[in-house]
């Protein structure tokens, strides 16, 4: 009989091996569950959301607030005899809705949460509230939303929006769905505003409870508030300023020369940052967003470049008077133009309207003669041995006065404008044959050189502080403490000298002051105001077909003389003379800001009347598309 | 009882198998302590929690053992055909008197206590068979003598299918070790294995890819015994062919038997068992439903790594992740909370338990003691395997305690009576012929 002794110590030994190798597939070699403790299914990760900061402005008026919001949660899974109609009448939403949402979650996570009604009222949730119970799988979760107390200033507030995969996966601090500034001071100041959201590991069974936290807490974290902030807009000149640009198009920048704070930052069409929050968002946001006629989302006060016209001349005399090309005493005689080349056509017009009496630099600012800043730009440039020098000299200069660059002001967009150099003009003259004349535009604002509003209103006050600024920034600020960022308390220096400045700022104030002034009717009482007007041809090409449109209006201005409390820069497209809609603009602002009240209601008035739409931009519209009407 | 009889037990017992058994208990109770755990535990007799119910039944395990070494050896024999009677009434009985739990009648209830007679059935089978197959006239090459022990074996399995419970039924199957070793011829087992692998192999890599290897392997058989006898094909041409046909007609049958008699259910579960589903949505749906024990078991496991989570760290242990954690799969609080290392010492004690169990049945003098010492060993290889293959997701879900470790007093009791009774078995060789 054949025994066999040896078969089951084989099997068990090798059934044995078997499991070994098995364990260490399962604990040594395949590593899907040992990560991270922290994603396991086991773990529950919850976040404490701080507070999000509130913002105010320079008086302390709340301009941004926090408020409940609450939305519909559903978990697809644990829905059960639910009456769909009785449900969807409660919710007042149609059937479809209910189906299409329903859908969606599920393929999401059967398991997981989904929203299903977003940013209910207080009032819808009040009355909600006592029926949810009835409806297994759906719960109500509570939210904080942005609230704007005061419907102005939505490019400086800019707005906060939910994190989307895309940004979730760069940034690991936060969540999809989760809320981060996406645009102005809402994204500038996201890391301050926003705190640091706690977070809490759990410890959860197989039925999603929870049973205890994870490691005693060990990983967990405490949340911190967001910090408020306090702007250094004046949310009241704000205001004023954005109602004086209903129905036009433009931007006004403001700033307090001494401390390069922002005073005001409109522009023109804007919107209600309250579109911005709660169920209609993204609705109103593709709105916005699709405008591409008024593009509301485009802050003009930062964003657009413009030539800067007359307003340039202060800039170019400046350099003139550095360079020691002219001084003080210097007189150009104007013949009603300029003719700087030897064709036929190379004569510029002056409107100064002196018809060959020789002008001094003070005169040849208030009069805005362009013959005089056209002679002086061309001193400038040829001063030196080439052109190409004298013109890098020349950008190298202007560019101290923080124009053709971005600024650096605290606010997520911008514009560089552009100061042409010798480069520039290289590339665009072949075998670099150009001279000053072929330039010469650039004398009196209106050649290659482009601004934004933001850069002129610095460039104010600039001359406001004979010869330096302070990078402007929006906010004055954080959580109770003066910001202490020495970008935004160290003097940039012109290297232009006082005593140059004084002349500039003498002839901006005969502007005002003096008959024939381009602002003469702009005056305020009891205000010693200092401003120079622009007036920028521009064209569109239809067909191929140059057309001039109306000119943009622009002034800069500061006020007091000594002393200026605030220098703005005001930009109107299309609003014809500088004189016509900027300077009394300006003066109004400045009226507000320094008297808080406004005494000539009548050019209040005025200004308020002027709608540009139906003066020029409709007919631009129809001029540029013919067939179309405008929305 | 002779006191001289007494001294003999204790200085005869082998210490080895007493020892491995208060390790695995004791790692057993630690693995339901973690299971059970709470935060705001009491007393670890706390008779309304499980760990402290099985610290109880550990207790009385160890009067058990007192009791089985105190008693004669020859008792065991004398009375194994009224044990067998008795536990066999007490499974009839279940049908009367018994309490369902999960669809299972299997219990008789004690107050807040149950008793699952088929725990003991195991043990007094063999008690049975091995008395049948000590008897000096048996012969299991005879039918009549074989059908004997069969019958023994057959109607406990029956009446524990009717339960129903599966996973205990299939324990019996243990026996076809016990028989292997007293001379069952041994082709019948490898044509029994070669059957179950044709079935497999149909489902798993297709009906032609199957017959092509397996005729293949036939072919090179004969091609050997041809270069070993020449005659080889002339002589036995008509075994050859009509082995091909065999192999073709299991093989045919297999897959239609696959294909025709199998429900969807049965096919999703072989299919997931032997990995062919590759559809990952299918597989998510099948490891939410009856994948669901063994998908949370091994990640459960593998979360632990080479050196665990430590006791009582175990995250998922403590969020109650794997079913049945405390009674089937208690392994994986092992793997999870001891790692690596903890989980293949709890299989080394195991392999060498079952060792030293078969070393010293193949050591006993007496035929009864060597018989009902491979049934020992084969019952508990039968649970280590299928529980340990079933808790690494290595064999379908199949509700079967691991020996030791898992909760429940009658499974311990069991364990317990089967392995002293051959540690008292074994004590007594000495005094015997």
């Amino acid at each position: 009989m054949r025994k066999n002794t040896y078969i089951l110590v084989i099997l068990t030994v090798f059934s044995g091996i078997i499991f070994i190798f098995r364990l260490f597939y399962l604990q040594i070699i395949d590593d899907t569950f040992r990560d991270n403790p922290l994603h396991s299914a086991t773990i529950k990760t919850e976040f404490d959301y701080p507070q999000r900061g509130l913002i105010y402005d320079r008086n302390g008026k709340l301009l941004v607030a926090n408020q409940v919001s609450y939305d519909i949660m559903v978990i697809p899974r644990e829905l059960e005899n639910l009456d769909t109609l009785e449900f969807c009448k409660l919710l007042s939403i149609d059937k479809d809705y209910f189906i299409k949402k329903i859908e969606k979650a599920k393929r999401y996570s059967p398991r997981l949460p989904s929203i299903f009604l977003q940013q209910l009222s207080k009032f819808d949730y009040a009355a909600l509230q006592e029926k949810m119970f009835r409806y297994k799988g759906f719960y109500i979760q509570k939210r904080m939303l942005r609230h704007y107390p005061i419907q102005a200033a939505a490019n400086v507030l800019g707005y906060i929006s939910e994190v989307n995969e895309e940004k979730a996966k760069r940034n690991p601090y936060y969540q999809q769905g989760e809320l981060i500034g996406t645009q102005g001071v809402e994204k500038q100041y996201e890391n301050v505003l926003r705190g640091t959201k706690g977070v809490k590991f759990l410890k959860r069974n197989i039925y999603n409870q929870i049973i205890g936290s994870y490691k005693e807490g060990k990983f967990d974290t405490l949340s911190a508030p967001g910090k408020d902030l306090e702007l250094s807009i004046d949310i009241e000149l704000q205001r004023y300023a954005e109602s004086l640009l209903v129905h036009k198009r433009g931007g006004i920048v403001a700033i307090e020369p001494a401390t390069g704070e922002i005073l005001a930052l409109a522009t023109a069409p804007s919107y209600d940052p309250n579109l911005m929050v709660g169920r209609e968002r993204s609705k109103n946001f593709n709105k916005l967003y699709y405008d591409s006629i008024n593009k509301p989302l485009f802050d003009r006060s930062l964003q657009a470049q413009y030539s800067p016209g007359s307003t340039f001349k202060m800039v170019n005399a400046l350099v003139a008077l550095q360079e020691g090309v002219i001084d003080t005493n210097t007189k150009i005689r104007c013949y009603g133009g300029y003719k700087y080349g030897a064709a036929a056509d190379n004569f510029m017009h002056c409107h100064c309207g002196s018809h060959g009496s020789a002008l001094k630099l003070e005169q040849a600012i208030f009069k805005s003669c362009n013959s005089y800043f056209a002679d002086s730009y061309k001193k400038v440039i040829e001063k030196y041995p080439t052109t190409a020098e004298g013109m890098d000299n020349w950008s190298h200069t202007i560019k101290k006065f923080g124009l053709g660059n971005y600024l650096g002001y605290d606010l997520p967009v911008g514009q560089k404008g552009l100061i042409p150099d010798a480069d520039f003009y290289n590339r665009y003259y072949p075998e670099n044959r150009w001279r000053a004349s072929y330039t010469i535009s650039n004398a009196i604002g209106q050649g290659e050189v482009l601004t934004t509003p933001i850069q002129l209103a610095n460039l104010t006050a600039t001359i406001a502080n004979r010869g330096y600024y302070i990078t402007p920034h929006i906010v004055k600020k954080i959580d109770g403490q003066a910001i202490d960022n020495p970008k935004y308390i160290d003097k940039n220096e012109t290297g232009i000298d006082r005593e140059y400045f004084e002349i500039v700022v003498e002839g901006m104030h005969k502007v005002f002051e003096q008959k024939g002034g381009t602002a003469y009717y702009s005056q305020v009482p009891g205000i010693s105001i200092c401003g120079k007007t622009g007036t920028v041809e521009n064209f569109i090409l239809v067909d191929g077909e140059k057309i001039a449109l109306a000119d943009h209006s622009i002034f800069i201005a500061f006020a007091p003389k000594d002393e200026p409390k605030i220098a703005l820069a005001v930009f109107i497209e299309n609003g014809g003379f500088g004189s016509r809609i900027a300077a009394p603009i300006s003066s109004l602002l400045i009226e507000k800001y320094l008297n808080r009240h406004i005494k000539n209601t009548y050019r209040e008035q005025r200004i308020k009347d002027i709608n540009l739409y139906e003066e020029a931009y409709d007919k631009y519209f129809k001029l540029i598309h013919p067939d179309e009407t405008e929305q | 009882m002779r006191l001289s009889n007494k001294k003999t037990v204790i200085s005869q017992l082998d210490w080895g198998l007493v020892l491995l058994y208060l390790i695995l208990v004791l790692l057993g109770w630690i693995s339901i302590y973690a299971t059970t755990f709470q935060m705001d535990a009491d007393s670890l007799l706390n008779l309304t929690t499980n760990y402290g119910k099985q610290l109880f039944f550990i207790l009385l395990s160890l009067i058990l053992i007192v009791v089985v070494l105190a008693i004669d050896a020859g008792f065991y024999e004398r009375f194994a055909s009224i044990f067998y009677i008795l536990s066999i009434l007490s499974l009839v009985g279940l049908f009367l008197f018994g309490k369902s739990i999960n669809g299972q009648t299997a219990w008789y209830t004690f107050g807040t206590f149950t008793l699952q007679p088929s725990e003991f059935m195991k043990l007094t089978t063999a008690l049975a068979v091995s008395k049948i197959m000590s008897d000096k006239m048996f012969d299991i090459k005879k039918i009549a003598d074989f059908k004997n022990v069969l019958i023994v074996l057959v109607i406990p399995f029956i009446l524990i299918l009717l339960q129903p419970d599966f996973g205990s039924a299939l324990i019996y199957f243990a026996f076809i070790f016990v028989f292997l070793r007293e001379g069952f011829p041994v082709n019948i087992f490898y044509a029994l294995l070669g059957l179950i692998l044709l079935f497999i192999a149909t489902i798993k890599i297709g009906i032609t890819y199957t017959l092509i290897l397996s005729f293949l392997l036939l072919i090179s058989f004969y091609f050997f015994a041809t270069r070993r006898e020449p005659l080889f094909i002339r002589k036995y041409w008509h075994i050859i062919i009509l082995s091909f046909v065999l192999l073709a007609g299991i093989v045919v049958s297999s897959n239609l038997f696959y294909k025709k008699v199998l429900k969807q259910h049965h096919r999703d579960r072989l299919e997931l068992w032997l990995r062919m589903e590759n559809n990952p949505e299918k597989i998510r749906e099948l490891k939410q439903s009856f994948g669901f024990n063994n998908d949370q078991s091994i990640k459960t496991i593998a979360s632990g790594g080479f050196s665990g989570k430590g006791f009582l760290e175990g995250d998922r242990t403590n969020g109650k992740f794997v079913p049945e954690q405390h009674t089937d799969y208690i392994f994986s609080t092992i793997g999870e909370e001891f790692g690596f290392w903890g989980s293949t010492l709890v299989i080394v004690l195991f392999l060498l338990l079952i060792l030293r169990v078969l070393q010293k049945a193949e050591q006993q003098k007496s035929d009864f003691s060597r018989i009902f010492g491979y049934s020992v060993a084969a019952i508990l290889f039968v649970h280590f395997v299928i529980n340990i293959g079933m808790v690494l997701d290595l064999l379908p879900t199949v509700g079967i305690p691991l020996p030791f470790f898992s909760y429940g007093g009658s499974s311990l009791w069991g364990f317990t009576l089967l392995l002293f009774i051959f540690i008292r078995l074994d004590a007594n060789k000495a005094n015997e012929l």
